[in-house]
């Protein structure tokens, strides 16, 4: 389970992150929405430990251990794997040194490879020359090498084609539910996810429980993710924001 | 015109205080030459085993497994030469100089016996080296190994080497130089001279491999006739007090390619002067020169320089360097020059720190910050020379492994 309590993070001296509080129940899968720039990757980005986002107070807790200041790989050895939108190029680092080392010699990069017809690609530089859904299918490769429990995925479908969207999303579905069934033992043994979608796209193959909206480093509305959808598509995220303010007064 | 011997000679005694255009100006005087009757080894196998270590780290198969020949220097003595494989001549330069009175034709034409002290010593010398020539046609298939090793302190090696490729061969050559362990302080002067004939194919690796006290001086010209190819690909890593070298490749026959491709690391009290130079003289010529350079503390310059002579030539400089820790310098010396209008001239340089994003994606994957490091600059190096032999990419491996590198 990830806990997040009263995070306020910051980039230079700009305050991104508000105060964010949201928790991911054990085998089951929350979705994040907001308009551009308003803090979702900062959010994944925190969890992950990554670059130069400064904690200035709250705790992120992954199974009951805070990491808030942890380094990234002892993240990552704890279960956290993360789906980068813009994972940067590896210049002399294939595809498949990556693969092998991410999964520790236990997965064969190349009938891993091929369940998403990236075999072609696993003697290429990682992400150089990729394509958006390339880039995608090779962040869940890794994902899947990586085996984590708590998986952070930021816009899986944007990018890509309508040809590969089925397959990625059916791969993301596969990774989440590890092939549980039964919602119980999943809830017991299962993985966890908090997805970002703009299109919400990616619902038509994840099962997701809960729905969080966030504008301007805060977030302004969680509910049933499948409604909050349907609102934000018919009225937009200004509405979110309003209705916010209204419950705040 | 051809010059006679004796005002060669002149020439080159009139050189012997010419300082080199490039590098540290490096007192001869201080050396002494080395032995040219140190025995014959029935054997590479036969070497003490340390003595087997550095050759393998510099890229020489003990064994010879996987070879097609063999030929070893040690100070200035032949210890070694041997044929496995068909198609080529693999003999000392100066008897194979006695046997075919052709080669004079070759021999001190693709680098000046007067260019500085360093040739010009090395011209006074009765220097050995390596002479193989593949045959007409002939496609030899594994690498032929030579070996150049200074034995003792104090030593200044003089080497002399020609390759000659002939029409429509192929041949591949691996040199790794070097010094016997113990050996600290010694110089080496090695003179090279290739020559690929119409439609041949020479592929080229040398791997330096010496010592803290050790100062190096290569000279190397290759001349590439019509449809020819030459690839040319260098490895330094280890400790070194001062290397200068700027081979130059003269692209004088219609669609010849030449290709340079530098590793190199600058350790602690180095200073690496490595250039690469490609004069496309011919039309449809190509030439790309890929450097890839880190100091950990030394400095390290790289040169390049492409001078385009004729139409339709194509010629490419990518120069990259890392600069690890606070100590060292990186400098990236990029030329192009053009005489014709007709040409597509092109470089890159960059010099700067690992990207951090790029460490920090690797952690995310659960692998330490060193780990993620070294992945870097393994795939940084590697890109410097692709196709590089598999038991030269375990030697950067190695490296990597046992430097500082892979702590950033």
């Amino acid at each position: 389970m990830l806990e997040i309590k009263n995070l306020t993070v910051e980039v230079g001296n700009r305050r991104v992150l508000k105060d964010i509080s949201l928790s991911v129940m054990s085998g089951s899968t929350s979705v994040l929405f907001g308009p551009n720039g308003s803090g979702k990757s900062t959010l994944l980005a925190t969890i992950m430990g990554l670059g130069n986002y400064k904690v200035v107070s709250g705790q992120i807790i992954l199974d009951g251990k805070d990491i808030t200041d942890m380094p990234i790989h002892e993240r990552a050895k704890l279960g956290i794997g993360l789906m980068s939108q813009r994972p940067p190029n590896l210049v002399g680092v294939q595809l498949r040194t990556m693969l092998q080392v991410t999964g520790h010699g236990r997965v064969d990069p190349t009938t891993l490879a091929g369940t998403l017809g990236m075999d072609r690609f696993l003697d290429r530089d990682v992400n150089v020359g990729f394509s958006g859904g390339e880039i995608k299918r090779s962040e869940l490769l890794q994902l899947a090498a990586q085996n984590p429990c708590m998986y952070l995925l930021d816009e899986p479908e944007s990018g890509v084609d309508l040809e590969s969207i089925e397959k990625v999303g059916k791969m993301i579905h596969d990774l989440i539910t590890g092939g549980i069934t039964c919602a119980g033992r999943r809830e017991r043994e299962g993985k966890s996810a908090l997805v970002i979608t703009h299109t919400g796209q990616i619902l038509d193959y994840i099962e997701a429980d809960r729905g969080y909206v966030l504008c301007n480093g805060t977030i302004s509305c969680a509910g049933n993710p499948r409604e909050l959808l349907r609102e934000i598509r018919a009225k937009g995220y200004e509405e979110c924001v309003k209705c916010r303010l209204v419950r705040m007064s | 015109m051809s010059v006679s011997t004796d005002e060669l000679k002149k020439r080159a005694e009139n050189a012997l205080d010419k300082k080199a255009a490039f590098g540290e100006d490096l007192d001869l005087s201080e050396y002494k030459e080395g032995a040219s009757d140190l025995p014959r080894e029935p054997s590479l196998e036969k070497l003490p085993d340390d003595m087997q270590d550095t050759l393998l780290h510099s890229g020489v198969i003990p064994s010879e497994k996987g070879r097609e020949g063999s030929f070893v220097v040690l100070d200035s003595s032949v210890i070694a030469s041997s044929i496995l494989g068909k198609g080529f001549e693999l003999m000392d330069t100066r008897e194979a100089l006695k046997k075919h009175d052709w080669l004079k034709d070759y021999s001190w034409k693709a680098v000046q016996a007067d260019a500085d002290k360093y040739t010009a010593s090395t011209y006074l010398a009765d220097a050995p080296g390596y002479y193989i020539r593949a045959l007409p046609g002939q496609k030899i298939k594994l690498p032929v190994q030579t070996c150049l090793m200074v034995g003792h302190d104090n030593t200044a090696q003089t080497i002399h080497n020609i390759i000659i490729v002939e029409e429509g061969a192929s041949l591949e050559v691996v040199t790794g130089c070097t010094i016997s362990p113990h050996v600290e302080k010694a110089i080496h002067m090695g003179i090279s001279e290739f020559y690929v004939k119409k439609n041949a194919k020479l592929t080229f690796t040398m791997i330096h491999n010496w010592a803290e006290q050790v100062g190096v001086r290569p000279r190397t010209g290759i001349v590439v006739e019509e449809g020819g190819s030459y690839v040319n690909n260098y490895v330094i890593m280890k400790k070194v007090r001062s290397v200068q070298t700027y081979p130059t490749a003269r692209l004088v026959g219609r669609g010849a390619v030449a290709q340079f491709n530098t590793v190199a690391v600058a350790q602690p009290g180095a200073e690496l002067d490595l250039g690469s130079r490609a004069i496309l003289s011919a039309p449809e010529s190509k030439a790309e020169i890929i450097a890839r350079s880190i100091t950990t503390g030394g400095t390290v310059i790289n040169r390049g320089r492409l001078t385009g002579e004729a139409k339709d030539i194509k010629a490419h400089l990518e120069c990259r360097g890392l600069i690890l820790g606070n100590n060292g310098v990186n400098i990236a010396i990029p030329e192009l020059e053009a005489r014709v209008p007709d040409v597509e001239m092109t470089h890159e340089a960059s010099l700067g720190k690992i990207a951090r994003d790029q460490v920090e994606y690797i952690m995310s994957r659960g692998l330490t910050e060193d780990e993620a490091v070294g992945m870097i600059v393994r795939g940084f190096l590697e890109v410097g020379i692709r196709n590089i032999p598999e038991e030269l990419k375990k030697e950067i491996d190695r490296t990597i492994a046992q430097s500082e590198l892979a702590k950033g």
